[in-house]
C-alpha cells in the first residue's frame, strides 16, 4: 500500500505544527503506557488537522484521566470526578455538538465506578472518542485490581484476582456501539489510524487501549505487564487511514484490503495480516472473536466492530442546527403573548 | 355570606377521583372563590386510601384546616375513621356500601347515598360506572355549595376537551348527583358559596408546572432528570412546554431533554451542559439530592452554573414519598464534602416558583455556581390559587462570559482570577476561537490560571475567594418579605409554611399576641434578616422538619442572636395547618 501526501510534514492543513497539539508536561511515572497513548493522540490530532478550539477534552479521575492536561493546551478541558466523565460529556455534547469530544478514562473510572454512565452513554450513542487507558489496576490509588483485570492474574503483593474480567469492547458491541476498537499503547502504527478514524465517526467510538502500569502491574503474574501485553497482542489488520480532507492516491492489491468508509468520507483501510480473517461489520463475529481470544488469553487488537448506521444522540434529541450554547440570549425567552395564552389555560 | 368551608373527600387511589377533585376545585375557583386543594395520596398505584381536602376562604387563608365541614366518605376502608375529620355540626356523606360501626358524632348530620346506582343511571359499563361515581359526588357537592351547572359543565368540557362522549357522560353524572341531592332535605344547607370576580387576575396552578414554565421563560435549554415523586411533574411539564415554545422554523428543538440513568448522571449532565454554555437544570427530591452530592461539590468548586429544583418530600431515606416536608434545608445548604456552600431560594407559591426560575438561572450564571430552588410536595403538586404568572421583568443575565471579541481586548485570560474584586471570575465557553480562551476545568486544587496546584497559600486563597463570592451573593439574592407590627414577637417562615401565616397571626392576635412576620426567600441571608431578628425580643422560626433546620442555619450565621430564637415545628408529612403552630408560639412566649 502506497500513499502520497501533499501536506507538508511540519505543519498540517490548518498551519499548525505538531507542537501546537501538546499540553503540559506529564507527571506520570516514566514509562507509563498512558504517556504513549498521549503521544499517539497528539500525532493523530496533528495529522488530522483537528481545530484545537473546537475540542472538548473530557476525563474522570485517575492517572489516565490526568492525561487530558498533557495534550491540546489550547483546548477546553474538563477533568471531572471519578466515574462521571460519561454523563458530563453527554451534557456538554447535547448543548454544543460542534465540539469534537475526546474522552480519556481509566478501567477503574469506566468499568467500576462509572459503569452506569458508560453503558448509557454508549446506548445513547453520544458522539465522543472514548479512550479507555486500560491497565487492569487502579494506578492512582496504588495498584488495586480493576474490574478488567484478568481472572487468575496477581497483584504485586501476590493477591489473586478471583473474579471474571469485564471486556469493555464486547460490552460496547452488545450495547450497539458503532465503533469498537482495541489497541496497545505502544503500537503507534495501529493506534494513530484508529484514533483518526474515531475522530470521523458519527457516534460513540470506543477505543480500549491496553496500557501497562509500569509501577503497579509490570511484574511476573500480571497479565498486563509490558512484555505480556506485547507477547499476547494479536493485531487483526494493518491499518491505513486516508483522510477525505487530503488528496491522496492509494494503490493496493485487489482483495487484500477492506476499506471502511467513515462519516466524512475518510477511509480506514484494513489490510489482512497473516491470512487472519475479520470483517468488522459483523457484530456476531466480533463477539465470537472476543470470546475465543479471551479463552486463548490473546489480546486481539484493531477495529473490532464498525457500523456507521446508528442513530446518533443529536438526531435522537431532534436538535436544532445551531448549538444550544450559541443560541442568542434574546431568542431564549418566549414572548409575553405566549405567557398570556398560558395563563388563560389555568383559569 | 359563607366565609369559610372545608371539605374532605376520602376515596381509593387509582379510582379516578383525582380528576374529579381537580374539576371540583377548578369549578369553585371559577366562581371567584379563593380555594386550595390538597391531595393526600399514598405511594402506591391503586387500592390504597387517599384524601382530598378543599378549603374555600374569603380572607385568603391558603392552608387547610384540621377538620372539615363536609366529609364525603367513599372508601369503605377509611369511612369510619373519616368521621373524626368532622367539625362539630359537620355533614357526613357516605357511600351506601359503607358499614358504619361508629356512631355519628353528636350534632353532626349523616346522609347515605348510593353513588354507584346514580352513576349506573348514566352508563352501564362497570368500569366507566366506577369512574363516574366520582362525578356523582362532585354533583352532590355542587348542589350543596351552590356551584352553578354552567360553571361545572364548562370545567368538565375544558378538562376533557376533544372527547365529546366523555364530556357528556361526566356532565350527566354531575347532573344526576345534583338532582338527587336536591331532594334530600339534609343536604339543603346554608353552605352556599358566593360568586365574585376576585379571581379575575388569578390562576389555579401547581408549583411544579409553574416552575417548569418559569424555567422555559428563564432561557433554560437543557434539562436532565430521573423520575422521582414529587419532582417528576416539573421535568415532564418542562418537556411539554419546551415542545410548544422552543422550536426552530423547522420544528427542531431549541432545547435538549435527557432522562438520565440516575441522579448522579442527571446532575453531571447539568454540569457538562452548564460548562459548555447552556442554561441547564435538573429536578429531583431527597434521595436524588443525596446522590447528587459529589457533583454538587464539583460545581461549587469548579464554578459551573446550574440549577437544581429540590421538590422536598418527607425523609429520611425513602421516607414518605408522597408527603411533604422541609427536611433538606441543612443538607442542601452544604451538599457535598469540604467547605461547600450552596445558594438556595425558597419560593412560597406557584407564582414565585415561576419568578424564581429566572432569578435562579441568573444567579447561577452571574455567580457561576449551583443554585438550588427548594420547593416541596405541597407547593409542587397541589393546586393553589395565585396571581397570574407575570412576564419576567428581569432580563436574562449570562454573567461574566468572555467571547472572542472580549478576549481580543484583554492581554491575558486567567479563569479564576478575581479581576473585579467581587470574588466572581470570568469564564469562556468551549468552542471560542481564540488562543487565550481554553482553560482546564478541574475539581482538584488549582491556581487562578486553572493549573493544578497543591500550594498551601494558593489553596487557602482559593477558598477565601469562594467565600468572598459568597458574600457578594448576599447582595444579589432576593430579600425577605417583612411585615413589622411589633418589636416583641417575630415569626420567621419560608416556603410552603408561609401559607398558614395570615391565619396563624389572626389566631395569635385573638389570644392577644401581636406578631411581626418575616419570610425568608434565600440563603445566604441578606442583611434584612439579621435586622429583623435583632429588632424583636423573641423570634419563632416555624418550619416543617424535626430539627429546626432553618433556625440552625440562622444560628450559624448569627451566633450572637441564637439565644432569642425558638423553633416551632410540624413534621407529620401533611400540608401545614395554622393550628399546629399556635400552641408552640403561645407556650414559647411565656
Ligand atoms: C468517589 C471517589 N472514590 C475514590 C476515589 C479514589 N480514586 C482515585 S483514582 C481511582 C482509580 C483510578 O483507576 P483507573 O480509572 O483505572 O485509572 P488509572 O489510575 O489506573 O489510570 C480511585 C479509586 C475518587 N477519586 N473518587
Ligand atoms: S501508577 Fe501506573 S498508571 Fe499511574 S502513572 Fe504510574 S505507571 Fe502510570
Ligand atoms: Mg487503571
Amino acid at each position: 500500500m502506497e500513499t502520497t501526501k501533499t501536506a507538508s510534514p511540519t505543519t498540517n492543513q490548518l498551519g499548525y505544527a505538531r507542537n501546537d497539539y501538546v499540553g503540559a508536561k506529564s507527571t506520570l511515572c516514566s514509562g507509563c503506557g498512558h504517556d504513549s497513548i498521549t503521544n499517539n493522540l497528539i500525532s493523530a490530532l496533528f495529522q488530522s488537522s483537528v481545530n484545537p478550539y473546537q475540542v472538548a477534552k473530557m476525563s474522570g479521575i485517575g492517572c489516565s484521566s490526568k492525561t487530558t492536561a498533557y495534550f491540546l493546551e489550547k483546548s477546553h478541558g474538563f477533568n471531572s470526578i471519578h466515574g462521571r466523565m460519561a454523563p458530563i460529556a453527554t451534557g456538554a455534547y447535547a448543548v454544543n455538538s460542534q465540539l469534537l469530544s475526546i474522552g480519556v478514562s481509566g478501567d477503574g473510572d469506566t468499568a467500576s465506578i462509572g459503569m452506569g454512565g458508560f453503558v448509557h452513554l454508549v446506548r445513547r450513542n453520544v458522539p465522543i472518542v472514548y479512550i479507555i487507558e486500560n491497565n487492569g489496576v487502579y494506578g492512582l490509588t496504588k495498584g488495586q485490581f480493576s474490574a478488567t483485570a484478568d481472572e487468575g492474574s496477581t497483584l504485586k503483593s501476590g493477591e489473586i484476582n478471583h473474579f471474571h474480567s469485564i471486556d469493555l469492547c464486547a460490552l460496547a458491541i452488545e450495547l450497539g456501539c458503532g465503533f469498537v476498537a482495541r489497541s496497545f499503547s505502544g503500537d503507534a502504527k495501529q493506534l494513530v489510524p484508529l484514533l483518526r478514524a474515531a475522530f470521523e465517526h458519527n457516534g460513540t467510538a470506543i477505543i480500549d487501549v491496553l496500557s501497562p502500569c509500569i509501577t503497579f502491574a509490570n511484574h511476573e503474574g500480571s497479565t498486563r505487564s509490558y512484555d505480556a501485553t506485547k507477547e499476547h497482542n494479536f493485531p487483526l489488520h494493518e491499518l491505513g487511514f486516508v483522510s477525505a480532507k487530503e488528496e491522496i492516491h492509494v494503490d493496493y492489491e485487489e482483495g487484500t484490503v477492506l476499506p471502511v468508509t467513515l462519516h466524512d468520507g475518510s477511509i480506514l483501510n484494513l489490510k489482512k495480516i497473516d491470512g487472519r480473517e475479520h470483517d468488522p461489520r459483523d457484530a456476531k463475529k466480533a463477539l465470537d472473536l472476543l470470546y475465543t481470544s479471551r479463552h486463548k488469553q490473546e489480546f486481539v487488537t484493531g477495529l473490532l466492530y464498525f457500523n456507521p448506521d446508528v442513530t446518533e444522540f443529536k438526531q435522537a434529541l431532534e436538535l436544532t442546527e445551531k448549538p444550544l450554547s450559541h443560541l442568542p440570549t434574546e431568542g431564549l425567552r418566549p414572548s409575553k403573548e405566549e405567557l398570556s395564552k398560558i395563563n388563560a389555560t389555568f383559569k | 355570606m359563607l366565609e369559610n368551608i372545608s371539605i374532605t373527600i376520602g376515596t381509593v387511589n387509582g379510582s379516578g377521583s383525582q380528576s374529579a377533585n381537580v374539576i371540583l376545585q377548578r369549578a369553585i375557583f371559577r366562581m371567584g372563590v379563593a380555594v386550595v386543594g390538597k391531595n393526600l395520596f399514598p405511594s402506591n398505584i391503586a387500592g390504597l386510601p387517599t384524601w382530598f381536602i378543599i378549603r374555600a376562604n374569603t380572607k385568603g387563608y391558603s392552608s387547610i384546616e384540621p377538620k372539615s365541614d363536609i366529609v364525603v366518605a367513599l372508601n369503605p376502608q377509611t369511612a369510619n375513621e373519616d368521621l373524626q375529620h368532622l367539625k362539630p355540626h359537620g355533614l357526613y356523606i357516605y357511600n351506601s356500601s359503607v358499614k358504619l360501626t361508629r356512631p355519628i358524632p353528636e350534632g353532626c348530620t349523616a346522609v347515605s347515598i348510593d353513588f354507584t346506582k346514580l352513576a349506573g343511571q348514566v352508563v352501564e359499563s362497570i368500569k366507566i360506572k366506577k369512574l363516574l361515581t366520582n362525578m356523582v359526588y362532585v354533583g352532590v357537592l355542587c348542589e350543596i355549595l351552590g356551584i352553578p351547572q354552567d360553571i361545572i359543565n364548562t370545567t368538565i368540557s375544558d378538562q376533557f376537551s376533544g372527547k365529546d362522549n366523555v364530556i357528556d357522560m361526566n356532565q350527566k353524572a354531575v347532573q344526576s348527583g345534583r338532582e338527587y341531592a336536591r331532594q334530600i332535605p339534609e343536604l339543603n344547607t346554608s353552605k352556599k358559596l358566593s360568586p365574585s370576580d376576585l379571581n379575575k387576575n388569578k390562576i389555579l396552578i401547581d408549583g411544579n408546572t409553574a416552575a417548569a414554565l418559569g424555567s422555559v421563560f428563564a432561557g433554560c435549554t437543557f434539562a436532565s432528570w430521573y423520575p422521582i415523586t414529587p419532582s417528576s411533574s416539573l421535568a415532564e411539564n418542562f418537556e411539554m412546554y419546551a415542545h410548544c415554545l422552543l422550536k426552530d422554523d423547522n420544528q427542531k428543538n431549541k432545547f435538549a431533554m435527557v432522562q438520565a440513568e440516575d441522579e448522579l448522571s442527571a446532575v453531571c449532565m447539568v454540569a457538562g451542559a452548564g460548562w459548555a454554555g447552556a442554561r441547564a437544570m435538573t429536578a429531583t427530591s431527597g434521595p436524588g439530592i443525596s446522590l447528587m452530592s459529589e457533583a454538587a461539590g464539583l460545581m461549587y468548586f469548579a464554578e459551573i452554573p446550574g440549577v437544581i429544583w429540590n421538590v422536598q418530600r418527607a425523609g429520611p431515606s425513602t421516607g414518605l414519598p408522597t408527603r411533604t416536608m422541609q427536611g433538606d434545608i441543612l443538607s442542601t445548604s452544604q451538599l457535598s464534602h469540604g467547605d461547600t456552600r450552596h445558594v438556595m431560594l425558597f419560593p412560597a407559591s406557584p407564582c414565585e416558583c415561576f419568578d424564581f426560575a429566572t432569578r435562579a438561572f441568573n444567579l447561577a450564571e452571574e455567580l457561576q455556581t449551583l443554585v438550588f430552588v427548594l420547593s416541596d410536595l405541597d407547593l409542587g403538586m397541589n393546586h393553589w390559587t395565585c396571581k397570574d404568572l407575570n412576564y419576567p421583568t428581569e432580563p436574562i443575565r449570562r454573567g461574566k462570559i468572555l467571547n472572542k471579541e472580549a478576549l481580543d481586548k484583554v492581554s491575558e485570560f486567567r479563569r479564576y482570577a478575581d479581576v473585579d474584586g467581587d470574588g466572581i471570575p470570568y469564564r469562556t465557553l468551549p468552542g471560542t476561537e481564540h488562543p487565550h480562551a481554553g482553560y482546564f476545568t478541574r475539581g482538584t486544587g488549582h491556581n487562578d490560571a486553572a493549573k493544578y496546584s497543591e500550594d498551601p497559600t494558593t489553596f487557602e486563597k482559593l477558598l477565601d475567594r469562594l467565600n468572598k463570592k459568597w458574600n457578594t451573593a448576599k447582595t444579589m439574592v432576593p430579600a425577605p418579605d417583612i411585615d413589622k407590627r411589633t418589636d416583641k414577637v417575630g415569626l420567621v417562615t419560608y416556603g410552603s409554611t408561609h401559607s398558614m401565616i395570615a391565619e396563624l397571626r389572626d389566631k395569635l392576635a385573638a389570644q392577644n399576641v401581636e406578631c411581626s412576620t418575616l419570610r425568608i426567600k434565600a440563603y445566604p441571608f441578606t442583611e434584612e434578616v439579621r435586622q429583623f431578628i435583632d429588632g424583636h425580643e423573641k423570634i419563632f422560626v416555624l418550619e416543617q422538619n424535626r430539627d429546626g433546620q432553618m433556625l440552625k442555619l440562622l444560628a450559624m450565621e448569627y451566633p450572637y442572636l441564637a439565644g432569642k430564637m425558638k423553633s416551632v415545628l410540624k413534621y407529620d408529612g401533611w400540608p401545614v395547618r395554622a393550628e399546629s403552630f399556635v400552641e408552640g408560639v403561645l407556650h414559647g412566649n411565656h
